[in-house]
Parts: structure tokens; C-alpha cells; sequence
């Protein structure tokens, strides 16, 4: 968590994203503290793919900021910077982990190549050395070392969503964005994932923002929740003082869907 | 009634025989102005992809077609044109865009790549070192290197726009984690001058270190593709590699068995169903200049299929 001394790793002041006279989402404002994951609910369609994409300057916002703190080079405004300066960002400092893990990875190389190309894409041209990090991080997602030079064809899904998060994660990033990382996949492997990305969260004091429509899974991993609505946020707080005493209709509403087994 | 020219027609085009109805060299004026004006900014940024406005040509796609528009856009009457393919000056290819340029500007041509001052190439690069003042032109299928890793053109632009280059040596990694070594052998990616991955061309990785700082001016054209691109004259071409796993040329453990070369690229000619094989020069003009010099293979022959092997460049 968060020391007293440290500023603020991502903050969003009033970002809004438009399509024509349809708010994507409008007036998000958060502060994201450096070790920190919040949790973004909602039903489908309330908008938190399109505040994903938009905090990432995937897509341009319409209106507000989004202040990001570097480290080395300060706090800069990142859906202002230059397309150059951004993507050298996203995959160096940043992360972004995919529902679809197909859209995250390359499917026609091998999960070893996967993992590595962020390194390479840094400026590594050491064979031994790219090939050794890449084992270690197979490791650390729980994937065979005699997998890594199989196609992601031939792996099931939650072997790919693990493979998408080491190839995001081998640059150690310092904050990452998942969109709803457990979908699609069965329960068992849900909580096995939900397990392995709460000890790297620790180990690597990642910042993360996870976008889910799972209850369970912030309950589980987020430090912090915004409860999102028709684009807007309707309400934000800590993870148990929001599940716990939901203030607002909608996500009185919300936790009470929640079938208990 | 005699038809009037353009007058940006140089004077010495007209007084040249060829055939009636065509301008020389088959290309009209105003589209040989906008190759040459594409060529000038491929040369200004070596390794570049410039788009053109390609033509139909009288030869299918995959044949040629840039190359052949590149050639008839420089080729003048004082020029001597060869055209290989493969290193071969009388295959159906080469003969037939020697023919047809032959035809259509009445240039003399070559078979000699000392004497030319203009060469046309399909996938090799001549044994015989190129000089200053000299052009070659490659023919190119697929100008883009990243075309099979990136498929979407308007991301691979955008990398070669920030130099974000790293995925090309996923290709690498991919070669080494599957075959031990960099298994590419032809086609093999460059970086020129520091600045644009290019791809050569499908020319044998043995032919990428006469890409560097060749006193020739290189020129690349895909038809089918519409683009352009150039290596100027005495340019830093680096063939990319991994520190661990350095970029080399692998020889034939035979030499040439008419000319008894033993550094030459080799053609492999299988001469019966038992799978023997007799090596010979895959640059022919190279070969037979050998040859008339006196030299010959002492053990010349065939080879039985178990003793063709690879051997690495010391």
C-alpha cells in the first residue's frame, strides 16, 4: 500500500469519452496510489472498456486529464504526449492484458517469442539471455519450461491468459490494466489465476486497474472500487465499504444479484 | 501522317530504331518522371519504402514487374543492360526482359557484369564485385520484412516511422528456439544506414555482405506491391543477428564442379532419380569467366547425395 511519502502513480481528472453525442463514459476522476489495484464493476456496457482504452490513449479522450507519474521523467499528461512517446510507455511502463487473450498475443509464434518480445523490443540482442528470462517468467505463470517453444494454439485458455500476463509483465511494468482477465474461463481456473496475479501483484508491487463484472474478483484482489453506470461513475470507495454498505440503488442492486452458493 | 513526340522526349530516344507506336524503352515520358522522381526519394532515404503508381506490364505479377518498370524508367541508348535470374543469364525470365528491352529501346546488352552499366537481378547478386558508376535493380515480391509477423500495413508503417524494430528479432528468436541457429536463408532482414529495416529482396543470405557499402547504386522495385526502395552507393547494410548468435555465411562443402570455385553460391542440379547431384556456379557469367581464365574442377563430377553438407565461414 501506499506510504505517506509517495505521489499519486495515475490520475484521472474528470476523462470523458464521447462517440458522436453518446457518452462512452463521462467525468471519470481517481487517484491510483503506486502498489495499488482498483476494481472497475459494472453491468455490460456501462463503460469501463471505453475508460480502459481511454486511459491508455488507445483511443483519444474527449475531455479531461490523465496525469501519469514515470518515475525518471516526472508526471506527464498521457493522453497529450505523441504517439511515439505513448507507445514507447505501453510497453515499457505499462501493461495491458486482454479478455481475449488472442488479442494480447501472437498466435503465430511461439509462447517463448511471446514472452520475449517486449525484451527485444527494448533493445536486447542476447539469445541466452532473452531465452533465460523468458523460462523464468513461464515459471512464475505456472507454464511448463518444455512448453516454451509450443504455438499458443495449442495451449487452453487459461494457459493463455497466463502466458498474456508474463508477456506483460516481463518488463516489470509499473502499472498494469486488465479487462476482465478471468472471463471465459471456468471457475477452477479462475481461482488459479485469481491466486498466481495476487502474489505477483505483491511480489512486483504492480498497480493495477481490473475491469470485471465479478464481484468476487475485487472482492478478492481490489484495494479499491469504482462502481460504474451508464458511463458514469455512481460510486467509489474502498472494496469492503462498498460491498459491505452499498449507499447507492444501483449497487445495493448489484450485490444483491450475487447468487451465493 | 507521322506521329508528333513529347517534348520531353530526349532527342537521342527518337533517332533510335524500335518498335512503331511505343515510346522507348515501352514506358511513356510522364510515367518514366514519376519512377525516376520515386527512385530520387528512395535514394535520399536509403532503406525507405516510396510508394508508386506501378503500371500494368506485359509480364504477370511475381516476374518482374517492378524491377522491369525501374529499368525502363533509367535505361537510356547509351546503356548496356544484363538480366540475370538467379544468377542465370539465359533463363526463360532473363532472356525474355532482355529481349523485350532489346526490343522496345534498341540498348546493346550483356552478358559480361564487368561491361554492364545497368543490371537487372532476380535473387542473387553477381560474384563479381559491382563498380562505382554501375545500377542494379532487384526484383522484389514482397517489399515489407515484418509483412508475416505484423500483417496490418498501417502498423507496420507506424514502425517503421519509430524504428520499433524489435519484432523483427522475434523472427530470429523463433529461428533459434526452433533450429539451434538463425535457419533464415534467404530474404534475410537488413538495417540500412542505421535507420530503415529493409528485406533484400529474396536474394541468399550468402549475397547479404555485398549489400554493405557496395560502390554500386541499388535499386529495389515491387511491382504487384507498388513501392520502391534504394541502398546508395558505399552504405552501412547490417545484417541483423543476436550478439550470442552472430550473423554468418555458410559455404557448399563442394566446389563449382565446372570451374572448380569453392567461394561462389552453388546450384544444386540433380542428374538422375538416385539422388545424385552435380554443383555448378550459380552465376553463370562468373562461371564461364572462370573457365576461359583456365580454371577447372581437378575431381570435377557428380556427388552422391549423403556428401552434400554445409560448412560454416571460418
Amino acid at each position: 500500500m501506499a506510504s505517506l511519502m509517495e505521489k499519486p502513480i495515475l490520475q484521472a481528472q474528470q476523462v470523458s469519452k464521447f462517440f458522436g453525442t453518446r457518452a462512452g463514459c463521462r467525468d471519470v476522476s481517481f487517484t491510483l496510489w503506486p502498489g495499488e489495484v482498483l476494481g472497475i464493476v459494472g453491468e455490460s456496457g456501462s463503460g469501463k472498456t471505453t475508460l480502459l482504452n481511454t486511459l491508455a490513449g488507445q483511443w483519444p479522450a474527449s475531455g479531461g486529464r490523465v496525469q501519469y507519474d514515470s518515475g525518471a521523467n516526472g508526471v506527464i499528461p498521457f493522453n497529450e504526449i505523441s504517439e511515439p512517446q505513448r507507445r514507447y510507455f505501453l510497453r515499457t511502463q505499462w501493461g495491458m492484458v486482454h479478455q481475449n487473450p488472442r488479442d494480447g498475443l501472437r498466435m503465430r509464434v511461439s509462447a517463448g517469442a511471446n514472452v520475449g518480445e517486449r525484451l527485444m523490443a527494448l533493445g536486447e540482442r542476447h539469445y541466452g539471455r532473452i531465452r533465460a528470462e523468458v523460462l523464468k517468467w513461464l515459471e512464475k505463470v505456472e507454464i511448463d519450461a518444455d512448453r516454451v517453444d509450443d504455438f499458443p494454439q495449442a495451449f487452453s485458455g487459461g494457459m493463455l491468459q497466463r502466458l498474456q500476463i508474463a508477456r506483460n509483465l516481463v518488463t516489470r511494468p509499473r502499472l498494469v490494466l486488465m479487462d476482465e482477465p478471468t472471463g471465459g474461463l471456468d471457475v477452477s481456473v479462475q481461482a488459479r489465476l485469481l491466486d498466481l496475479l495476487r502474489n505477483l501483484v505483491s511480489e512486483l508491487e504492480l498497480s493495477l486497474i481490473i475491469v470485471t463484472h465479478d464481484l468476487a474478483i475485487v472482492r478478492l484482489l481490489a484495494h479499491k472500487v469504482m462502481v460504474m453506470r451508464q458511463g458514469e461513475v455512481v460510486e467509489a470507495g474502498l472494496t469492503d465499504q462498498v460491498l459491505d454498505d452499498p449507499q447507492q440503488p444501483y449497487t445495493q442492486l448489484l450485490v444483491s444479484s450475487v447468487i451465493q452458493p | 501522317m507521322k506521329k508528333k513526340l513529347l517534348p520531353l522526349t530526349p532527342k537521342a530516344y527518337t533517332d533510335s530504331a524500335r518498335i512503331a507506336g511505343y515510346n522507348f524503352a515501352y514506358l511513356d515520358e510522364g510515367t518514366k518522371r514519376m519512377i525516376r522522381r520515386a527512385i530520387l526519394k528512395a535514394v535520399a532515404i536509403p532503406g525507405h519504402q516510396v510508394p508508386f503508381g506501378s503500371r500494368e506490364m506485359p509480364l504477370p505479377y511475381g516476374w518482374g514487374t517492378g524491377g522491369i518498370q525501374i529499368t525502363a524508367a533509367l535505361i537510356g541508348p547509351e546503356d548496356v543492360l544484363k538480366v540475370i535470374d538467379q544468377g542465370s543469364d539465359d533463363t526463360t525470365n532473363a532472356v525474355s526482359i532482355r529481349q523485350f528491352f532489346a526490343k522496345t529501346s534498341d540498348v546493346r546488352t550483356t552478358e559480361r557484369t564487368s561491361e554492364a552499366s545497368l543490371i537487372q537481378t532476380r535473387h542473387r547478386i553477381p560474384e563479381t564485385p559491382l563498380k562505382p558508376g554501375q545500377i542494379i535493380v532487384y526484383q522484389v515480391p514482397i517489399p515489407e520484412p515484418l509483412r508475416f509477423l505484423e500483417p496490418r500495413e498501417t502498423e507496420t508503417r507506424k514502425m517503421h516511422a519509430l524504428s520499433e524494430y524489435g519484432l523483427m528479432h522475434v523472427k530470429l528468436y523463433e529461428d533459434v528456439a526452433m533450429h539451434g541457429r538463425i535457419a533464415t536463408a534467404y530474404g534475410y532482414p537488413v538495417l540500412v544506414n542505421g535507420r530503415y529495416l529493409m528485406s533484400p529482396s529474396p536474394i541468399p543470405k550468402f549475397d547479404n555482405p555485398k549489400l554493405h557499402r557496395m560502390p554500386a547504386l541499388q535499386l529495389f522495385g515491387a511491382g504487384r506491391e507498388k513501392r520502391i526502395y534504394a541502398v546508395p552507393p558505399y552504405t552501412e547494410v547490417k545484417s541483423l543477428d543476436f550478439e550470442d548468435y552472430p550473423f554468418s555465411v555458410e559455404y557448399l562443402e563442394q566446389a563449382c564442379a565446372l570451374c572448380g570455385a569453392d567461394r561462389s553460391y552453388l546450384d544444386e542440379i540433380i542428374t538422375d532419380d538416385q539422388g545424385t547431384r552435380l554443383y555448378v556456379c550459380s552465376d553463370t557469367d562468373y562461371c564461364r569467366q572462370r573457365r576461359n581464365a583456365g580454371h577447372k574442377n581437378p575431381s570435377a563430377g557428380m556427388v552422391p547425395l549423403a556428401a552434400a553438407k554445409l560448412r560454416k565461414e571460418q
